[in-house]
């Protein structure tokens, strides 16, 4: 199918503004936030209905077109990445919120509202939409929903998944099909639970219902600094097991630290081997004797130094630098490559010793970032792309990275998705009828895969050149650990 | 070290497969009662039992299939930790992890703490090929591949033989208390219920019944003094009792044996008397109502409201227990079933006739 006369076909329903099709505009849709994979697309089709986006769908599996979904393109595991002879169907023109239930305590939205404007439109309210994404500003609700986007917030209060309460979907087939809704459960099938991740490879969604909660009374930050790593991953064992649920834990060692106070200048403590951001909310009193109870821990933990913030304005000045992360080692690498891995906290000590073995064998540095609470790691690996090979190089150390995680009974991602990105660590991590499983799944909603085809969920072939290259490395597995 | 219980569930389910054999899935035979009537071989998952692994501090538990719901309570009660969910045993110390997945029910605590399927971390399961595969795992997030296993929680076994069980733990609240108020109509104890849950209180139960409202409140010391300060009524310190009697359907009111209808609907639902005595649970999101309405009317108003309704029990079981699904979802359905059984053999008929 070539370009111009694809376009014609969703020219028929759609406005001109509605249809991209000449290559300079292509361009800012060839990539989404991993901008190391691109690829033009035949076309981009922008809907501003659901009617729109069912009658886009019918033309491609009638014309046999691959469908990518996009939302925000804020994606960090290449998950919209163009097909080459397929259209990007972007939702980013459908961002209404729709209506607002505050006694229910819902809201039904437009799939490319972003993230944030949803908090935003129900402040008033005293509501809030929970995960929060440190991309909240421009992520879109749909991309959240396709990939379970998680958050800084989600050790409390959970993930994407466990925020939705309903959703409209399109199929390849046209159909609009409504899952969930306002009541807490549904008859038949958690249908819910399976759209929330499966990025863009079995339906469109077209409508999200959100929960929102009940703004907490009250909040404070506490800073603990640490000259070993290994010490602030046990305090934080030591606040869950003394029955404490923060509303966020998060960790950064001695490289991200100096990345982020330089740029932020947050007050960490530079020399630092690691800090503890921990978030305590709940009704004042509580938090009062918790943020007690916390100091206490890190104290008794070897903390160096730890801080309370005394006000809302020195609370954002602690997490400024925290969410400033990413941007900051920007500042101090040519580019840089964040990996997703999650592990049972545990072996938190053991695996960041190894991932600094690893940096020393591949000869790049890797500053660590984490959300703590869960296990959620995200090595960023500092490289150059003009230097020849660089690239490579870090892919395989992110690959290396992430066969440890599994090892040692993680993931190879927490919440940014597979995309085209992990495929390969995927056969690592699923053995073949789990994956044909995978596949069976997908053909019963799609059985042409023309939703986001190549992504996700690799194929016999694919595996079976990734063991052929990755044969060296099969040997480290801990035979005592379940890959569970 | 050969895991003998479940080579022995591998092999039944394999042989059924080649046979085309049906299998009705038993683990501790509490929920007997529930969906239509199963028919099919039995498959006893109640042998294969065990905590495989349990840390605190990482509030994760797994465990096999056929471990008692009892059994994992009692470990976590050691360590001040609970299951979020308060799943109903409807008194048998026999229910299973595997059943308690399966039927996806859930107590008292649901809309504040959440349901089954947001606790379930991972699976390990046999499909209707009698394949042994796992999904998800022990950490507290993980995409890798499709949700396969929250799909597992609710389905009732239709979609595979649950195995071992991996769930989100949480330490139980340092505080509890229970009050009780006057509300002669259950509509002024609902609108209540959705005043307050949109407060930051410390919640985590409301129900009313018979003129009697029940608020119980979790959290610490502080919140719970002054959220009970700002809710009024008086303290019902026998109130522990009552939560547990409401989870497992032990209060009078569920003794009755005409049918039990389930409405599940949106927390503020006004949906009028219904002609029958209601129980109203989960602030308003699940109403129970026993004898006298017509099931079918009662399904067709609630279904206007967003919500759906279930003939829990003492119904005919040959009937539509689970609400019926629009044409485009019932063909999803149908096809999701055939893409983990393609074969049919569990527990077919069990959610819906023709699958
Ligand atoms: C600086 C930065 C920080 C980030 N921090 C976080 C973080 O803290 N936590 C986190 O979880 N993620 C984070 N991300 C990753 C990213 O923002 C999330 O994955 C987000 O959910 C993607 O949303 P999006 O709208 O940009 O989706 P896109 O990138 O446009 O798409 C992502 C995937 O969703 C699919 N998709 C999009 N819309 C739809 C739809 N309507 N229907 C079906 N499929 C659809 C696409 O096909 C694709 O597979 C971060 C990214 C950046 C750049």
């Amino acid at each position: 199918m070539n370009r111009q006369s694809l376009s014609r076909h969703f020219r028929q329903f759609l406005p001109r503004t509605s249809v991209i099709d000449q290559v300079e505009s292509l361009r800012a849709y060839e990539c989404d936030g991993l901008s190391a994979y691109r690829q033009l697309p035949l076309l981009v089709v922008l809907p501003e209905t659901v009617e729109q986006v069912r009658r886009a769908l019918r033309v491609c599996r009638e014309l046999r077109v691959p469908v990518v979904s996009r939302g925000a393109g804020t994606g960090l595991s290449g998950g919209a990445l163009p097909h080459a002879q397929g259209i990007v169907l972007s939702l980013a023109k459908m961002n209404q919120v729709l209506e607002i239930d505050p006694i229910n305590r819902t809201a039904r939205v437009q799939p490319g509202v972003r993230n944030l404007a949803i908090s935003e439109a129900v402040k008033h309210l005293g509501l809030f939409y929970a995960p929060d994404p440190s991309s909240q500003i421009a992520c879109s609700i749909g991309g959240n929903v396709a990939e379970n986007a998680g958050g800084v917030h989600c050790l409390k209060y959970g993930l994407t998944v466990h925020n939705i309460a309903g959703l409209k979907i399109a199929t390849i087939d046209g159909d609009l099909v409504t899952l969930g809704g306002a009541a807490l459960d549904s008859a038949g099938f958690d249908l819910l639970a399976l759209m929330v991740g499966s990025e863009g490879m079995l339906a469109v969604v077209v409508e999200v219902t959100v929960k929102l909660l009940p703004c907490p009374e009250s909040a404070s930050v506490l800073l603990g600094a640490f000259n070993a790593v290994e010490n602030a991953a046990d305090s934080v064992a030591s606040v869950i097991a003394a029955g404490i649920i923060p509303a966020g834990v998060e960790m950064m060692d001695n490289p991200a630290i100096r990345a982020a106070e330089d740029f932020a200048g947050a007050g960490y403590p530079r020399d630092a081997e690691a800090i503890l951001l921990c978030e305590l909310d709940g009704a004042e009193g509580d938090v009062g004797e918790q943020v007690g109870q916390v100091r206490e821990i890190l104290r008794r933990h070897g903390a160096a130094h730890i801080r309370v913030a005394a006000d809302p304005v020195e609370r954002a000045r602690l997490w400024s630098g925290r969410k400033g992360a990413f941007p900051a080692i920007g500042r101090i690498s040519p580019d840089y490559y964040c990996i997703d891995g999650t592990i049972p906290r545990r072996h938190l000590g053991r695996v960041l010793t190894e991932i600094g073995r690893l940096s020393g064998e591949y000869g790049l540095r890797v500053a660590n970032v984490f959300h703590a609470g869960d296990g959620n790691l995200h090595p960023l690996i500092l490289y150059d792309a003009a230097r020849p090979g660089e690239l490579q190089r870090t892919e395989e150390l992110g690959a290396r990275i992430l066969e440890l995680c599994i090892e040692v009974g993680g993931t190879i991602t927490g919440e940014h998705g597979v995309g085209v990105e992990k495929i390969g660590s995927m056969c690592v991590q699923f053995h073949p009828a789990e994956r044909a499983q995978f596949h069976a799944v997908r053909e019963a909603f799609d059985p042409g895969r023309l939703l986001n085809p190549g992504k996700a969920i690799p194929t016999l072939a694919r595996c079976a050149e990734h063991n052929a290259m990755h044969v060296h490395r099969g040997r480290t597995r801990f035979p005592d650990i379940e890959r569970f | 070290m050969p895991d003998h219980t479940e080579q022995r569930l591998q092999q039944a389910v394999q042989e059924a497969h080649r046979n085309t054999q049906p299998l009705n899935i038993i683990g501790g035979g509490s929920k007997a009662f529930y969906g239509r009537e199963a028919t099919g071989m039995p498959l006893h998952t109640a042998a294969h039992r065990g905590v495989v692994r349990y840390d605190p501090a990482e509030l994760v538990l797994s465990a096999r299939a056929g471990t008692t719901v009892a059994e994992v309570e009692a470990l976590l009660g050691k360590e001040n930790q609970m299951l979020g969910f308060e799943p109903p045993r409807f008194g048998r110390e026999t229910a299973t992890l595997g059943g308690m997945v399966a039927a996806g029910l859930a107590g008292p605590r649901r809309p504040y703490a959440g349901a089954v399927r947001d606790f379930v971390l991972g699976v390990k399961i046999l499909n209707g090929k009698g394949e042994i595969m796992r999904f998800g795992g022990e950490v507290m997030k993980n995409v890798a591949g499709f949700d396969l296993a929250r799909l597992m929680a609710g389905a009732m076994g239709a979609l595979g033989v649950v195995l071992e069980i991996s769930l989100r733990i949480i330490p139980q609240p340092p505080v509890e208390k229970t009050l009780v108020l006057e509300h002669p109509q259950h509509a002024a104890a609902i609108a209540l219920f959705n005043r307050l849950a949109a407060r930051p209180l410390p919640l985590s139960a409301a129900a009313w019944h018979a003129g009697e409202t029940r608020l119980r409140l979790s959290g610490g010391a502080e919140g719970v003094k002054r959220a009970a300060e700002a809710v009024g009524g008086e303290e019902d310190v026998a109130g522990g009792q009552f939560w547990q009697r409401l989870r497992d359907h032990e209060l009078p009111f569920f003794q009755d044996q005409r049918e039990l209808l389930r409405v599940s609907a949106p927390p503020a639902a006004e949906l009028g008397a219904l002609d029958a005595p209601q129980l109203v649970d989960w602030g308003g999101a699940q109403r129970w109502l026993v004898g006298g309405a017509d099931g079918e009317a009662v399904r067709a108003l609630v279904a206007r409201h967003g919500g759906h309704v279930t003939r829990f029990r003492h119904g005919d079981r040959r009937s539509a227990i689970f609400q019926p699904l629009a044409a485009p979802l019932h063909a999803l359905h149908l096809r999701l079933k055939r893409a983990f059984d393609p074969a049919g053999i569990l527990n077919p008929g069990r959610l819906y006739r023709d699958w």
